[in-house]
């Protein structure tokens, strides 16, 4: 970088924003179109989610405001369908448009509380491990090794039955939420885990580490002031990578039956509660969220990939 | 190398006896066993006398050995709902959840590797273009979703398939197949295509990896040159040069099918395993649950160990590593 004063007082100028923009993430963003579409998707969808009362035609879950007479009513443009129900209405009569953006609320809700948790689990066992190393390290990895031998979703699955069952039958609803997210964040923390581990033991041995060593700091803040920081660069890549799995797990969880209750749907719940009246005749109630669904982690995964590429080819 | 075996089945034993921990604590904590067993008008001695019976009175590292000692002897005991036995009801089971998985894996073999080969050999053609997408769409939708979407389709507006079920079943012994009968083969074909898309999608893309790989090197460019036909250079060199890790990946992939066949099966209402595991926990069939749970992580551990065993026996560079 050559410092000359009018270049310094060119990007000065051009502010912050404009410096965003040209940077090399920025870059790639904007040299890939289908990149682009996925960014443009999710954004739509966080938004929908995030003001998921303004952006719906109707509260679904006012019960002042639905009615069963408008029960099975079909998408607007077909025959017999009514305008103030631009996707049709379910079995009790609610939008399936509404349903479908508070449905994506609560679906983008729990993948990223699953994310966050399991990041936050992965990232500590790792750091752990790698710093203290010896029999802590050994056992951590060896319960990560057999974890990884069988797949995320099976994880998920048998330890939101196994918490279920603990729990005792009808599990309420609110703990119901607790327990989908515990199972899936308890599914997804080994490869943060691994990651972060094997950069620790790399940044571990460099001066800056031994220096604060020297200089008397404790084990734990070593860990999280020096060699947190150095290690966020691949958690935030597993993490959108991660956030598409959370996703499809929560909902296939929801449509086996064992996710979020049917009085708050997340789209997994929407699409099993439409799978019963898809042979009456009824597919927009399961398709349109089923669509909305697959959207929804279609793109989520391309940002993933993208960020994955820009940020760290080596994670491939 | 004799001490890597050991601490692998080492390993192995210590996941199961975990496995085993979580099943047996599933038993003795949820819920009462007694009152799950008999009626309500049971009386309270009738009940303490039967607590007394089955061992529920003994210390809790005493029933756990009698508890290691029934499973061992396949006594999983009677399922709260079905008020049958456990081990009975998994006989009847298995055979559709091993139907379908095998046909599944036999189906992502042999239109994976055909379209894998396809996708190496034209690389620019348009129909290779469109199987690499269309794989990068099937790895990114949920199974249940590809599920639905088949029974919409060929089920509810074609009416070629049926939706859900095994069909008509014939009974060889204790093993009841639906290979042998029309209707249980069209009942076979949605569950069993939704099951091997994934797989199919990675042995494709695996398949073509490993081809290009091995095209560019130079054993083949001799062969080409010695003016074997490209037939023979194609099949008979590169593509059986490529199988090794696609029978490995596939041999590992064999738990992932049983895992997703829960998902298919749900959605088929297919009467399997999967579909038994999922109904158990949503009536806290606490026998069932626990019986699935040792059962699939058995199957898991075998897997994995023979794998790892394996490839110890096949690379020797594994074997100096190892041997420290």
């Amino acid at each position: 970088m050559s410092d000359t004063p009018l270049q310094n007082r060119a990007t000065t100028e051009a502010g912050p924003l404009r410096r965003l923009w040209d940077n090399d993430l920025a870059y790639s963003f904007r040299r890939s179109k289908v990149t682009m579409l996925a960014g443009l998707i999710t954004l739509i969808y966080v938004l929908a989610a995030i003001f998921a009362p303004w952006v719906a035609p109707h509260d679904p879950y006012d019960l002042a405001h639905t009615s069963v007479l408008d029960a099975f009513l079909p998408p607007a443009w077909l025959e017999g369908g009514d305008p103030r129900y631009l996707l049709g209405t379910d079995n009790v009569g609610r939008g399936v448009l509404s349903t479908i953006i508070y449905g994506s609320r609560i679906s983008l809700g729990v993948g990223l509380a699953a994310v966050f948790i399991s990041a936050t689990l992965g990232v500590t066992l790792g750091l752990v491990s790698g710093y203290i190393g010896g029999r802590t390290d050994a056992v951590i990895m060896r319960i990560a090794e057999v974890q990884l031998s069988f797949p995320d979703i099976l994880i998920a699955l048998l330890i939101d039955g196994i918490i279920r069952s603990f729990l005792g039958p009808g599990v309420h609803e609110h703990i119901a939420f607790v327990v989908v997210i515990t199972a899936i964040s308890l599914a997804y923390w080994v490869q943060y885990a691994r990651t972060v581990r094997s950069t620790t033991m790399v940044e571990k041995g460099k001066e800056y580490v031994q220096a604060a060593r020297v200089a008397g700091k404790s084990p734990a803040y070593i860990m999280l002031r020096h060699l947190l920081p150095n290690v966020m660069g691949p958690v935030l890549v597993i993490a959108t990578i991660s956030l598409a799995l959370a996703i499809i797990t929560e909902a296939t969880l929801s449509f086996l039956g064992v996710g979020v209750p049917p009085t708050q749907p997340s789209l997994g719940t929407l699409i099993r509660v439409g799978n019963d009246f898809l042979f009456s005749g009824e597919w927009w109630i399961t398709m349109f969220p089923g669509a909305a669904l697959a959207i929804m982690g279609l793109s989520v995964n391309l940002l993933g990939d993208w960020l994955r590429d820009a940020l760290n080819p080596k994670l491939r | 190398m004799i001490s890597l075996i050991f601490s692998r089945v080492l390993q192995s034993f210590v996941v199961m006896l975990g496995v085993a921990i979580i099943a047996f604590s599933l038993f003795t904590y949820v819920g009462d066993p007694i009152s799950n067993l008999v009626g309500i008008q049971t009386s309270a001695e009738k009940r303490a006398q039967l607590r007394e019976s089955l061992g529920l009175n003994d210390p809790v590292p005493v029933q756990f050995v009698h508890f290691i000692d029934r499973v061992l002897h396949l006594e999983f005991g009677i399922s709260y709902q079905q008020k049958r036995k456990v081990s009975t009801i998994i006989a009847e089971r298995l055979p559709a959840t091993l139907e379908l998985s095998f046909v599944s894996a036999l189906l992502a073999l042999f239109i994976g590797i055909p379209m894998g080969v396809y996708t190496a050999l034209h690389r620019e053609s348009w129909l290779s273009h469109i199987m690499l997408s269309a794989s990068l769409v099937g790895v990114s939708l949920p199974t249940f979703l590809i599920g639905i979407l088949l029974i919409f389709v060929f089920a509810v507006n074609l009416h070629w398939l049926p939706s859900f079920g095994r069909g008509q079943v014939v009974q060889i012994g204790f093993w009841s197949t639906g290979l042998l009968t029309a209707s249980g083969l069209k009942a076979l074909i949605m569950p069993a295509i939704t099951l091997a898309l994934f797989q199919m999608t990675l042995i494709m893309r695996l398949v073509r990896a490993e081809m290009l790989e091995v095209l560019r090197s130079d054993y083949i460019k001799f062969a080409r040159a010695r003016g074997l036909s490209d037939r023979m250079v194609n099949f008979g060199y590169a593509l059986m040069n490529t199988l090794v890790p696609v029978i490995t990946i596939t041999g590992l992939q064999l738990g992932s099918i049983i895992a997703f066949a829960i998902i298919t099966e749900t959605v088929f209402q297919w009467p399997g395993l999967g579909l038994m595991f999922v109904q158990a926990i949503n009536e806290v069939d606490i026998p069932v649950m626990s019986t699935y749970l040792m059962l699939i992580a058995l199957f898991f551990v075998i897997i994995n160990l023979v794998v790892d065993l394996l490839y110890y026996l096949v690379d020797p560079r594994l074997r100096v590593k190892g041997g420290r």
